[in-house]
């Protein structure tokens, strides 16, 4: 009978650029349980947001995260918007969807990025990374900073993008999707890349649901899911229709994110070309009351704000339920039956963030 | 104030209640815990379709909260977030990280409370010693 091992996974490890600890229960080199150790970065943000104005916790909620920082902030002002019963004006949901996706690009490149570094292609993992520098400049160009964009308002947006502007963005995209049919092909095709990835950590479409997985993770599982379809912004005009895989596994889910780089760019084209001549923001009085559930399509999947307001400029309650919190429970299931060799590339295939999960 | 539209619960009929939906297909998204002082309230969020659901429940102090996660296992962390950051107890937790899923033992117990003390409460197994008041 095989000897049981207890491996701890993390909390600093190569492959995590934030801290998590997996307790692996191994026999031999194959894992039996996986049990996760959360906590290290966890910030009381929620807890803070109660203490803050509600118009000062668009700064701090977008700080929740800081790779899709933008979307926070943006999924709060919805919610916010909902209770003062604001109508955003046209413009500025155009705005809000080319910044979204803008961010969802960076996201996908940066977890193709530690995808290639997780199984040691440091070419890859390298040449991806400068792909992104293509978008990450977008970003600064219309909002003077790389990530923490800060262009959200409840009401609108504060920034305004200037046709200068969107051809710079357009011929940027070009270069960056240029850049992305060579890697595309790389990260598609390469044997060694097939090989690590093909069948490596598979989640059925029956557990996917079972379990709540969300965004790419359940895409590629089949679940046609995405919040874009309920038209939060500005996408069923533009013909939105959420790309999906059926197999399941690493592969699948890396498939997934490698498409929705270029759907993200045609989307931002789209939103370009519509861009109505609107006022930026509308001006409101008073503070929010009442309760509202938001939630949005972020890069990882679905996000979602609880609010409670009680007409002060206090908050009563913010909750944050982020995509790789709901992500944990369907990891937890793949990591069962996988080589001790193949963990890393599972953990990183549903590019988890740990600072959005404990905020 | 308008409260969020949700079916209301009690902790007798939850898992019935929540046992139905698991049949009608919807997907539990997240469970949302709010200190009322006396008590808390427990929303459980569901989606079907991009409709969502929300089920509202009571629970006085004191009283144990039947966990859900013999349904939706996923449910098991967000429970004991709730445990961790409000106190309240579930019964039947398919693992059960004795408040210290998100908090170590140095932090306060049951920050996240808004009415009462015990946020403020240290764990009683740190050292006096550590305090720097007691130094």
């Amino acid at each position: 009978m095989s000897q049981r091992t207890t491996i701890p996974f993390g909390p600093q490890h190569p492959v995590f650029p934030e801290p998590i600890q997996l307790r692996l229960i191994l026999e031999d080199e194959r894992v039996v349980e996986a049990l996760p150790a959360i906590g290290y970065v966890h910030r009381g943000l929620e807890k803070l947001a109660e203490q803050k104005d509600f118009q000062q916790d668009v700064f701090l909620i977008e700080r929740i995260c800081g790779i899709c920082s933008f979307m926070h902030a943006m999924n709060y002002c919805q919610g916010i918007e909902q209770l003062l019963g604001l109508a955003v004006p046209e413009r500025a949901k155009y705005l809000r969807l080319i910044w979204a996706e803008l961010h969802r690009m960076h996201s996908h490149l940066l977890f193709l990025a530690l995808l290639a570094d997780s199984f040691g292609f440091e070419n890859l993992f390298m040449q991806t990374l400068r792909c992104r520098e293509e978008i990450l400049d977008l970003m600064e160009i219309t909002a003077g900073n790389r990530i923490m964009l800060t262009t959200c308002c409840i009401g609108g947006v504060r920034k305004d993008i200037t046709p200068d502007q969107l051809k710079r963005i357009g011929t940027g995209l070009d270069r960056a999707q240029a850049s992305l049919r060579e890697l595309g092909g790389a990260f598609a095709k390469d044997y060694t890349i097939q090989r690590r990835l093909k069948g490596i950590g598979v989640l059925t479409r029956e557990k996917a649901h079972e379990l709540g997985a969300v965004g790419p993770v359940a895409k590629a599982s089949g679940l046609a899911m995405d919040l874009r379809q309920t038209g939060y912004a500005p996408y069923p005009e533009l013909g939105f229709n959420p790309i999906t895989e059926t197999n399941g596994d690493a592969y699948a889910r890396m498939m997934v994110r490698l498409r929705e780089l270029d759907q993200s760019a045609e989307l931002i084209r789209a939103a370009m070309g519509r861009l109505p001549d609107t006022p930026l923001s509308v001006p409101f009085k008073g503070n929010p009351t009442g309760e509202v559930a938001a939630r949005i399509e972020q890069s990882r999947g679905e996000l979602l704000f609880f609010i409670k307001a009680n007409g002060s400029k206090n908050l009563e309650r913010f909750r944050a339920r982020t995509p790789t919190f709901a992500n944990l429970a369907p990891l937890l299931h793949m990591l069962p039956g996988c080589e001790l060799a193949d963990v890393p590339v599972i953990v990183v295939s549903i590019d988890p963030c740990i600072s959005c999960t404990e905020r | 104030m308008s409260l969020l539209p949700a079916k209301t619960v009690t902790p007798d009929n939850l898992l019935h209640e929540v046992a139905v939906l698991r049949q009608q297909g919807y997907r539990l998204v997240t469970l949302t815990c709010l200190d009322q002082g006396t008590g808390h309230t427990v929303y459980y969020h569901f989606d079907k379709a991009y409709q969502p659901l929300h089920l509202r429940l009571e629970i006085p102090d004191g009283q144990e909260l039947c966990s859900v996660s013999s349904l939706y296992p996923a449910a098991m962390i967000v429970e004991n977030e709730i445990k961790d950051h409000f106190g309240v107890k579930f019964t039947g937790l398919a693992l059960d990280f004795q408040g210290r899923l998100m908090l170590t033992e140095a932090a306060p117990k049951t920050p996240m409370n808004r009415f009462r003390r015990c946020g403020m409460e240290l764990d009683a197994r740190q050292p006096a010693a550590a305090s720097p008041a007691a130094a």
